[in-house]
């Protein structure tokens, strides 16, 4: 049986303002039909029907930032294990970051990525290649070849360029090609030596501070060189307030610029690192109260377009570290819907509002056909209560690694079933019988 | 044993830290220390209240007077007493620390003293062993036998630490002694500041309970104690400070600055000390003015009252 009527769903489309109780027909790989009108005993003879009971069927999360460990870090993930926990958290799309080993800088290793993921990806993924040869920061990439070899954007991952004149040549010849730059928003030497935010607990804890100058003067030298430049440029991970008005100010410019922030900049706050817990470390560092509601508000008034999960799978010896010497980041699929959604049931942000944030903004800012309930559309979507509450336990997670600093919180909100192309790549154990 | 009374007052397996302490915990280990100074000067040092235990001063950075005072002290307890340097160089730190604290509880240490150059790295160690820990010194964060010995010292000379002004200058920055002292005299009730350039100052250093100086004039202006910290002089060249002259010009302890102190107010420096950077010679050695010798006289009979109350704690958890 090749179609699939999805009924008795609560249908969002934050693309299009659709939300309504109605059915999605599926044919094949494709989504052929939805809506109010599209009701159970319409529908044509031969297809098989889902019974949503009434939770969200809505576009798959796009993720615009994750870390999948392969090449090189495969005993911290791989793409078929993170793919497998991208699913299990709603994520239908990924752009993975070039921080491999060897860096994605090559058109080889962008075949290497698509190769690996036609085999073991149960998502689509994305490979962003690096702006700069070996991530080094000095000379740029073969941009051109890389993109047509299917490289999303260009990135150095966690690296900033720092160098402004390498990144204004990055911008002037990713122009050219229309090409999105996405910058990890951090100036290397101010941040030296810094594994956490700067203020009194670094102070206390003896740890090397991060100050959040360090973030936004990197964004207005950026904002500075694409002025000049022209081009498309997008702030990744943003996590203080001084980023947030300058992003807006540079949006009310009529700049070419986005940003994303992940869960942590919204969820947490300094305090997370508590008696040194490494896994807070993150990178940009966990900030201050004032900076995590300046990020919601961000949120809120549609300065940040993209919620991204920042997936990044570290194995218990990188983090059984004292704090300096852990690597910095955590894992985020599994819990991207549920912590995104404490926006919602905080009364921040409307469900569809939110959802735009992890669907169809991302999807727009990478060009992809993805995010949007939409006939002809390919048939990524999910069916999901925003209601259902689940206490995190990383030790449950599929992805390999388990370096959450979500573990044990109280979250609602829990993916029943992800469809990738019509196919259904994951089915939740406690509701996808509902599904 | 002797100390027994004050355990009920110092309730805690390990010493990681001096923040968080009451004032009654601190004294409970002040006055454990106080028997110990008078033993220490008699010809027959030794007692056997830690006889049969075991003591290992596990060191992840180098070091000579406060090893030395730990080993001294539990030598003179009649504790079994083995050095332990790692370097930290040669081996990947993070590593060389679990899988040495896992090796070390095998043998059944009844005390660690663990030095490491990172912040945060004693109390990781300590939770992957089941003996007492003793924080010798991590990173920038604490050390808190330094504060206490020179909470010992303060007493000794001052017969109180309540209602003292202490001015702590130098190298807040990366200061652990810095920051154990504040811990605790804010705890016992004194005022405290810090004297330094902004570039050797923490953010936010004013929300732990300090005054915050520039100047060593006003810094020092009617203080009680002076504590001056030592200056890393090979990574202060012209990052921090500009250069050594620069800094004993404006920030180095001499007798033209020290008239702004009280007329009798006592120089103390945690050693060993960069003469003629930091402090000048002759200060040092003025015995009416300095008590760094104490210091470190009085740092053993504190290590000593330390070690005896952790392994007294440890055995009545057993």
């Amino acid at each position: 049986m090749t179609k699939i009527a999805y009924i008795n769903a609560r249908l969002i489309d934050p693309a299009s303002g659709l939300d309504e109780t109605g059915a999605l027909l599926t044919d094949e790989n494709l989504i052929v039909d939805f809506g109010p009108r599209l009701a159970a005993d319409i529908l044509p003879e031969d297809v098989m029907t889902i019974d949503c009971k009434g939770m969200c069927l809505t576009p798959g999360l796009v993720d615009m930032r994750a870390q999948l460990g392969e090449p090189g870090f495969e005993h911290k993930e791989t793409i078929s294990s993170g793919s497998q926990s991208a699913a299990a958290g709603g994520i239908t799309s990924l752009a993975c970051l070039p921080n491999t080993d060897p860096p994605i800088d090559s058109v080889a290793l962008v075949g290497f990525i698509e190769r690996r993921a036609r085999e073991a990806a149960m998502v689509n993924i994305y490979p962003y290649a690096a702006i700069t040869q070996g991530m080094r920061g000095d000379e740029i990439t073969e941009m051109g070849l890389l993109s047509a070899a299917g490289a999303i954007a260009f990135t150095d991952g966690l690296k900033a360029v720092g160098n402004p004149k390498v990144m204004s040549r990055a911008l002037s010849y990713a122009k050219s090609f229309d090409l999105l730059l996405v910058q990890h928003p951090e100036d290397p030497t101010l941040a030296e030596g810094g594994v956490m935010n700067s203020g009194e607990i670094s102070t206390r804890l003896g740890l090397g501070g991060i100050s959040n100058v360090a973030e936004v003067i990197l964004l207005e030298r950026d904002i500075r060189l694409l002025e000049m430049t022209g081009g498309r440029y997008h702030a990744g991970h943003i996590s203080t307030a001084l980023s947030v008005n300058v992003i807006r100010r540079a949006k009310e410019r009529g700049l070419n610029i986005t940003c994303d922030t992940a869960p942590f900049y919204f969820a947490l706050n300094e305090l997370a690192v508590g008696d040194y817990r490494t896994f807070a470390r993150l990178s940009p560092p966990l900030r201050s109260e004032a900076d995590r509601q300046a990020i919601v508000e961000g949120l809120k008034d549609g300065i940040i377009d993209a919620i991204a999960s920042d997936h990044t799978p570290h194995d218990e010896d990188s983090k059984r570290q004292p704090f300096a010497q852990a690597s910095p980041g955590a894992v985020g699929f599994e819990t991207l819907l549920a912590v995104s959604l404490e926006l919602y049931h905080n009364k921040a942000m409307s469900l569809p509002d939110l959802l735009k944030t992890l669907t169809a903004s991302p999807a727009e800012i990478l060009g992809l056909n993805a995010g949007h309930l939409k006939s002809g559309a390919p048939a990524d979507i999910i069916i999901f209560d925003p209601d259902a509450p689940w206490q995190v336990k990383a030790d449950d997670f599929i992805s390999k690694s388990k370096n959450s600093p979500f573990d044990e919180r109280p979250v609602q909100g829990r993916v029943a079933r992800t469809v990738v192309g019509g196919v259904p790549v994951y089915i939740s154990p406690s509701l996808g019988e509902k599904g | 044993m002797n100390t027994s009374a004050s355990n009920i007052n110092y309730p805690h397996r390990h010493l990681l830290g001096i923040e968080g302490l009451t004032a009654q915990e601190i004294s409970a280990l002040l006055d454990a220390s106080k028997p110990h100074v008078e033993q220490n000067r008699r010809a027959d040092k030794t007692l056997t209240t830690l006889h049969g235990r075991t003591l290992i001063n596990l060191f992840f950075e180098n070091s000579t007077r406060t090893r030395t005072s730990f080993e001294l002290a539990g030598k003179r307890l009649g504790a079994d007493v083995i050095n332990m340097a790692v370097s930290t160089s040669s081996i990947k730190k993070g590593e060389t620390l679990i899988d040495t604290a896992v090796t070390l509880n095998a043998m059944h240490p009844d005390v660690l003293v663990v030095r490491h150059p990172d912040s945060g790295a004693v109390k990781l160690l300590s939770e992957k062993v089941n003996c007492a820990v003793i924080n010798a010194g991590d990173g920038r964060h604490e050390h808190p036998t330094q504060a206490l010995l020179d909470a010992l010292t303060i007493r000794h000379r001052k017969g109180r630490i309540e209602g003292l002004t202490v001015a702590i200058c130098g190298d807040i920055l990366h200061s652990r002694v810095a920051r154990s002292n504040i811990h605790l005299l804010n705890a016992m009730g004194a005022h405290v500041r810090v004297v330094a350039p902004p570039t050797l100052l923490p953010a936010k250093i004013e929300n732990l309970g300090v005054e915050v100086f520039h100047h060593m004039a006003s810094g020092l202006h009617d203080c009680d104690i002076i504590m001056m910290l030592r200056l890393q002089v090979e990574r202060m060249q012209g990052s921090f400070v500009p250069s050594t002259r620069e800094y004993f010009r404006f920030y180095g302890l001499d007798a033209k600055k020290m008239t702004a102190a009280k007329p009798d107010a006592l120089i103390m420096h945690p050693g060993p000390m960069n003469r003629g950077v930091e402090i000048d010679s002759e200060l040092a050695d003025d015995i009416t003015r300095s008590a760094i010798c104490d210091q470190v006289e009085l740092g053993v009979a504190v290590r000593m009252a330390c070690l005896e109350v952790l392994t007294d704690n440890l055995a009545k958890t057993l």
